[in-house]
């Protein structure tokens, strides 16, 4: 890795905690971006000589404090810009604060910044590309690409969010643990939510490849998170449960792009570090004994990341751990996919008897009709499996699901 | 004489690395570690998986399991093991015995590895 990869990868991995610090001294977005933006370039400029600070991270919030001073006072005698060197010490200007800072110090900093993100008074079309941009750092252009709109139009939707930020009262006192608590299950939802605009891309344009790099931004916030919240099982299960669906990403689509369905995809291709991660997280988890969402859907994917081959799958397993997420989190999406494992468990039969009521409620969703054509299939009730088929192709959301359901419907016909 | 060396990074950085950074610098490091194994100098060699996937077992007289890694500056890195686990439950268990065996106070801290390659029979292994 050359100086500049490796000096704007430790950048990347500042900026949270940075960031966040900044924002709680500053108590304004835009001065504590700009702050950090200033000291990052600072950072590239000194770090190839002077060898990198021993904390970057204390290092970029010092430097960047003291910039914005000067550029207050500058701004207020229109005195002309300092020298660097009169700026402060910087060699020295990480060492006493990098004695007291650790990473329990940023916990605070960085959960308000991602919580500000998420905050109600924003819709999620602003709230993920806010993030995005504040948290990760990721360039609004590609930001723009991963959701289809124009640089411009993208760069006045994150301007538009600040401001509606700017103008609510912003959560500045260190929180309760009830606060503290809900914050955290806040932004467990939109580092999910980040996942899943990541993990639903698919093709090999540069807009699709933007988007799947959504997916790596939003295991980087969960590691994040559990660095900065290390005992809590909710966050372990959010990581485990990122990391074990990622691993299947090489495996997930064929050459042409249609979707490979778990059971037909080429188990070797699966990342083996990211499952032994998942299933190293899951496991401890699971010692909290305080089941929840993320941990119970972690703890299915794990399931289907120990079997070897599909078929020693533990299906009865995860019809429980199903049923139990049902209880947690009543939803028809949920039935639907209990229902994938009660058709292996119980036989298709039984299956389509649970999926049939969830009609009313998801007659827009593609894979209610996937799954309903390949279990009335699986019965021989050929023209009915057909019309769910084509139910199915005419919501599919994008071609990967269309060609996987027509090659269904190809089989379909071979059949009769 | 055998010498372990160990590797310090930033872990965010490391574990955010694309594959083709993450393959780039792999490749630079197989062409040293061949050159050794060539040699016969080459022992095992692991990466361990983030800290985040990490378990500590303080040790002494009652055992205290904590999730994390070991984050005490006052204790030095004296050892380690390499142990084939089914799970968590398993690593943690077999910490507890050693433990015990151990006599001391001071801890373990139990990490599931990315990468293990056990490596050819090195010279100075006989010694011990």
């Amino acid at each position: 890795m050359t100086d500049l990869a490796w000096i704007e990868a430790a950048l990347v991995s500042a900026r949270p905690k940075a960031v966040g610090a900044l924002l709680r001294h500053f108590r304004d977005l835009d001065t504590a971006e700009e702050a950090f933006q200033d000291a990052s370039l600072r950072a590239l400029k000194h770090w190839p000589v002077n060898g990198p600070p021993r904390d970057p991270t204390a290092w970029l919030i010092m430097v960047a404090r003291n910039a914005a001073i000067d550029g207050k006072r500058r701004r207020a005698r229109e005195a002309p810009l300092p020298e660097d060197e009169r700026l402060s010490d910087l060699e020295d200007a990480e060492s006493p604060l990098a004695e007291r800072l650790d990473e329990s110090d940023y916990r605070d900093d960085v959960l308000r910044l991602l919580f500000i993100c998420c905050h109600p008074a924003l819709t999620l079309a602003q709230q993920i590309p806010l993030a995005l941009r504040i948290v990760s750092g990721v360039p609004v252009r590609e930001i723009a690409r991963a959701f289809l709109v124009g640089e411009a139009a993208m760069e006045q939707r994150i301007t538009r969010a600040k401001a509606r930020i700017a103008a609510a009262a912003l959560p500045f006192e260190t929180p309760g643990a009830a606060e503290r608590a809900e914050r955290l299950g806040a932004v467990a939802t939109m580092v999910y939510l980040i996942f899943n605009e990541g993990y639903s891309a698919a093709g090999h344009d540069r807009a699709a490849s933007d988007r799947a790099a959504l997916a790596g931004e939003a295991i980087r916030l969960a590691r994040l998170l559990l660095r900065l919240f290390p005992t809590e099982p909710e966050i372990m299960g959010l990581t485990a449960l990122l990391l074990l669906q990622q691993a299947r990403t090489p495996a997930r689509f064929d050459a042409g792009g249609a979707v490979i369905l778990l059971e037909e995809q080429d188990r070797g291709l699966w990342n083996r570090a990211m499952i032994a991660e998942g299933l190293a997280l899951i496991d401890k988890a699971m010692r909290h004994r305080a089941p929840a969402p993320y941990q119970v859907q972690a703890a299915i994917a794990a399931l289907h990341a120990r079997a070897a081959r599909p078929e020693e799958t533990d299906w009865p397993q995860i019809d429980r751990l199903y049923a139990a997420l049902e209880r947690m989190q009543p939803s028809p999406v949920v039935t639907l996919n209990r229902a994938v494992a009660v058709s292996k468990t119980r036989g298709a039969a039984a299956a389509l008897e649970m999926v049939e009521p969830l009609g009313d409620r998801l007659s827009g969703y593609f894979p209610f009709h996937g799954l309903k054509g390949a279990l009335l299939r699986e019965l021989g009730r050929i023209d009915e499996a057909r019309s769910a088929f084509g139910r199915a192709i005419a919501l599919a959301g994008t071609l990967a699901e269309a060609a996987h359901i027509r090659t269904h419907l190809d089989r379909l016909a071979k059949d009769s | 004489m055998l010498y372990a060396i160990l590797c310090y990074d930033s872990e965010d950085v490391v574990w955010a690395w694309t594959k083709e950074e993450e393959a780039a610098a792999m490749a630079r490091l197989g062409t040293v570690q061949e050159k050794l194994a060539a040699q016969g100098r080459l022992g095992p060699v692991a990466r361990l998986l983030p800290t985040t996937s990490a378990m500590t077992l303080r040790k002494g007289r009652e055992q205290l399991v904590i999730d994390g890694p070991f984050a005490e500056t006052k204790e030095q890195l004296l050892g380690f093991y390499i142990v084939d686990c089914t799970d968590l439950e398993q690593a943690l268990e077999t910490a507890r015995e050693l433990a015990a065996a151990s006599g001391t106070a001071g801890a373990f801290e139990i990490r599931p590895l990315a990468i293990f390659r056990p490596g050819g029979q090195v010279k100075g292994m006989e010694g011990g």
